[in-house]
C-alpha cells in the first residue's frame, strides 16, 4: 500500500518535472533574412536546393553544429541553413495583412517593410539629394556562387570549417 | 490590513517564481497586474512599472535585421559621399570572392542582405564597415597588403566590426530610445506621414552619430582591437597565415602619414595594434604563401 502510494507519487513528480517539455519537441523558427537559401548539404558549398524568404517559419528536423536542417511549413521540401539565418522571433507581416495585431511584443520582430524601411530610406534621400546609391544597389549585387567558392578555396589551399563543425 | 499584504505579496511572489522563465518585462507585467488587482499598488503606479520595464529594455536587439540594412545602407551612401568607388570589375570580384568567402567562415555568416565589398578609389588609406553588411577599402589600404593573406586580414577585421556590431553601438542612446518609442506605436494600418516625417528624423540622427564616429573620430581603441582579434581568429579558422595582420601592419606603418584624415586619425597607430595583437598571445610563425595564391592576389590587386 505504501510502496503504492509511492510510486503515484513518484509517477505524480515525475509528470511535474517533465510538463513543460512537449514530446517529441518540434522546434519552428522564421527566416531572418532577404534571402534565404537551404541547400543540400551543411555547408556554404553545398548545392541551394530551395529559397526561403523574410519571415518564412520553419521547421527544424535536424542540428549539426551551426546548421540547422529546416522544412518551410506547408511544403515537402528540405535543407541546411545556417543558424544566423534563423531567429525564435516571428516577423510580423506587413500591417493590412490578415491576422496582423497591432505593434510588436518582446517575441516579434517589428512588422517587416515597417520602420526604418525603403519609405524611411525614400524620405530621407529626397531630403538629402545629393546622396548617391548607385553604387550601393550595384555593390549588393556582387555574389559569389558555391561552385566559385569552392574553386577559390582550392585554388588557394585554404578551406571552410568542416561542414556543420563550428558553432 | 496586514493580511492583505501578506497575500498580495504572497501572489506577487507565485506569479514571479511562475514567470522566472519567462522574459523579465513579462514577468514584471503579469506581477505588477496582479499587485493591482490584489490592490497593492494602484492603477496608475502598475502603468508606470509597466512603462518604466518597456522604456528600459528598448535596446539594439529590438532593430530588426531589415532595420539594420537599411541604416547600413544609408551609412554606405555617406562613405561614397566621401570617396568614389573604384569601378574596376576583376578588382571587385577578386576582393567579394575572398571577402565573401570569409564571411561564410564567420560566427555570423548570415546577415539580411548579406556582406558585400567594394573598393574605394583613393590613396587615403581607409575602411569601412556599415551594419548592414558593405564593407569598403581603399586602394590605398589594399597597397599596404603583400599578399592575400594580409588582405584577407583586412577584410576580416572589417567583418569583424559588423558581427561585433560596433557601428549600431555608436548610435546614441536616446537616439534609440526615440527611434523605437515611434516605431512601438505603430497601429495596424500603415504610417501617416507625421511618423515617417518622425522617424526619418531619427533615422538621419542615427546615420549621423555611426558616420560621425566611423568616418570622422573613428572607434574606441577597445573596438578596434576586438576586431583584430576577431581577424587573427577567422584569417587562422580558413587557412590563412594570421600573421598577416602583422606583416599589412608593417607596411602601413611605413606609408600612413600623419595628420592624415584617414587611419592615422580613426585607429590606433599600427605599432600600437601590433603591440596589442602580440600582447594576445598573437606570435606567429612565418609562412610561405603557397604560390598560386600569391600569383592570383598578384594578378588581380599587385598593380593598383
Amino acid at each position: 500500500m505504501i510502496r503504492t502510494g509511492l510510486s503515484i507519487l513518484c509517477f505524480a513528480m515525475m509528470c511535474i518535472l517533465f510538463s513543460h517539455i512537449p514530446a517529441q519537441a518540434q522546434e519552428t523558427l522564421s527566416i531572418q533574412v532577404k534571402k534565404g537559401e537551404l541547400r543540400a548539404t551543411p555547408s556554404f558549398l553545398g548545392k541551394i536546393v530551395a529559397r526561403v524568404a523574410y519571415g518564412d517559419r520553419v521547421d527544424v528536423t535536424e542540428k549539426r553544429g551551426a546548421w540547422r536542417k529546416v522544412s518551410p511549413r506547408g511544403g515537402n521540401l528540405q535543407g541546411w541553413i545556417h543558424a544566423s539565418a534563423l531567429t525564435a522571433k516571428r516577423v510580423l507581416l506587413r500591417a493590412g495583412q490578415a491576422g496582423v495585431r497591432t505593434g510588436a511584443t518582446r517575441d516579434e520582430l517589428a512588422l517587416a517593410g515597417k520602420g526604418f524601411s525603403e519609405e524611411v530610406e525614400a524620405s530621407y534621400r529626397k531630403e538629402n539629394g545629393k546622396l548617391d546609391y548607385t553604387w550601393i544597389n550595384r555593390m549588393e549585387t556582387f555574389e559569389v556562387t558555391p561552385d566559385q567558392m569552392r574553386n577559390f578555396l582550392v585554388q588557394g589551399g585554404v578551406s571552410l570549417p568542416r561542414e556543420g563543425d563550428r558553432p | 490590513m496586514i493580511a492583505n499584504v501578506l497575500r498580495a505579496g504572497l501572489i506577487l511572489a507565485a506569479t514571479l517564481a511562475l514567470a522566472a522563465c519567462a522574459a523579465v518585462e513579462t514577468a514584471t507585467t503579469v506581477a505588477t497586474t496582479v499587485s493591482e488587482q490584489a490592490g497593492v499598488i494602484s492603477p496608475e503606479q502598475g502603468k508606470a512599472i509597466r512603462t518604466g520595464t518597456a522604456a528600459v529594455s528598448k535596446s539594439l536587439e529590438d532593430f530588426t535585421p531589415e532595420q539594420e540594412y537599411f541604416i547600413g545602407r544609408a551609412v554606405a551612401a555617406a562613405v561614397l559621399s566621401k570617396y568614389p568607388a573604384y569601378a574596376s570589375t576583376p578588382v571587385n570580384q577578386y576582393v567579394n570572392t575572398l571577402g565573401q568567402t570569409l564571411a561564410a567562415a564567420s560566427d555570423k555568416p548570415e546577415i539580411f542582405a548579406g556582406y558585400h565589398f567594394l573598393v574605394l578609389d583613393s590613396d587615403d588609406i581607409n575602411a569601412f564597415a556599415t551594419p548592414g553588411g558593405h564593407i569598403f577599402v581603399t586602394r590605398g589600404l589594399i597597397r599596404c597588403c603583400t599578399t592575400e593573406d594580409a588582405l584577407a586580414s583586412v577584410l576580416a577585421h572589417e567583418i569583424g566590426h559588423v558581427r561585433l556590431r560596433h557601428g549600431m553601438q555608436s548610435i546614441e542612446k536616446a537616439r534609440i530610445t526615440e527611434a523605437l518609442t515611434v516605431l512601438a506605436r505603430e497601429g495596424a494600418t500603415t504610417f501617416g506621414s507625421r511618423e515617417v516625417a518622425q522617424l526619418t528624423q531619427t533615422f538621419s540622427g542615427a546615420i549621423s552619430d555611426i558616420a560621425n564616429t566611423m568616418i570622422g573620430r573613428g572607434y574606441s581603441r577597445a573596438f578596434e582591437y576586438e576586431a583584430d582579434e576577431a581577424s587573427v581568429t577567422l584569417t587562422r579558422h580558413v587557412g590563412y597565415n594570421p600573421g598577416g595582420l602583422i606583416d599589412m601592419l608593417t607596411v602601413m606603418d611605413k606609408k600612413l602619414k600623419p595628420g592624415g584624415p584617414d587611419f592615422a586619425k580613426t585607429h590606433p597607430s599600427p605599432r600600437d595594434r601590433m603591440n596589442e595583437i602580440r600582447s594576445r598571445g598573437g606570435v606567429f610563425p612565418q609562412a610561405a604563401t603557397p604560390k598560386e595564391r600569391q600569383d592570383r592576389f598578384l594578378k588581380a590587386v599587385g598593380r593598383i
